[in-house]
């Protein structure tokens, strides 16, 4: 048998959450930076031809903001849609909607790397 | 320890009874401002792909971007992302215990609100 205290610091906020706090505050502070960047730099790219658009993203630099704004963008999402999920869904539809969601952000997030990475190699 | 009153205890306020303000509003309008960006960030990832696999793919994933509705989830993304954005910015404001007050806060709501719009609208010009 476990004390209540010894219970608290191994499960709940003590450990896990705080960990999701920072995580969700560091990615929001790279993606104050890397969403500006994204928006004014590949969106101008938005309808022009494909030859145009490909010979852009394969630039180093548009190339590098695009994976990153990937990358941090999908885990941000992955880790926000998992709190609205735990506050409004409940039982076995909030664990099979929690896997789903964070598969679905992780597909996107890997999906749009391979895209990328074809572009830029 | 034992609760004899369980059940028939005064409730918090809960969201049908409690009055809308421009505070709890604001923080309702980020989470679905973050949730909804989903769409535009499939749609963009969609045309990176397309991008990468053929020029006939990607025209059809460049007119469905180009389309009216295309043009209207994009629109609409925009605002939600630079709201999503202010928003955040207010939040980690207040993570540091900073500008809490209702006056300040509501003050801060409006400028989330005002903002966006305005960051909508600059955007629209220069992209």
């Amino acid at each position: 048998m476990i004390s209540k205290l010894k219970y608290a610091f191994s499960h709940g906020s003590l450990s896990e959450a705080v960990h999701h706090a920072v995580l969700m505050k560091v990615s929001s502070v790279a993606l104050l930076v890397l969403m500006p960047l994204f928006i004014f730099i590949v969106g101008p790219m938005i309808g022009r031809p494909h030859a145009e658009v490909v010979a852009f993203l394969g630039q180093p630099f548009p190339a590098i903001v695009v994976a990153l704004t990937f990358v941090v963008g999908f885990k941000h999402f992955s880790d926000g849609v998992q709190v609205l999920l735990e506050d409004y869904v409940h039982g076995t539809a909030r664990k099979i909607s929690i896997m789903i969601m964070t598969g679905l952000s992780y597909a996107a997030m890997l999906i749009g790397l391979y895209a990328i990475v074809k572009i830029a190699f | 320890m034992a609760d004899v009153n369980r059940g028939n205890r005064p409730l918090s306020p809960h969201l049908t009874i409690y009055r809308p303000q421009l505070t709890s509003m604001t923080s309702i309008l980020t989470r679905i401002t973050g949730n909804a960006l989903l769409v535009a960030s499939l749609m963009i990832v969609w045309w990176v792909l397309a991008a990468a696999l053929s020029p006939e793919y990607f025209a059809f994933a460049d007119a469905v971007l180009t389309s009216f509705f295309g043009d209207l989830i994009l629109l609409g993304s925009v605002w939600a992302l630079w709201y999503h954005l202010l928003a955040g910015v207010r939040h980690l404001i207040w993570d540091n215990a900073m500008m809490l007050d209702i006056p300040t806060a509501e003050k801060l709501g409006w400028a989330c609100v005002g903002g966006s719009f305005l960051l909508t609208a600059l955007t629209v010009i220069l992209v």
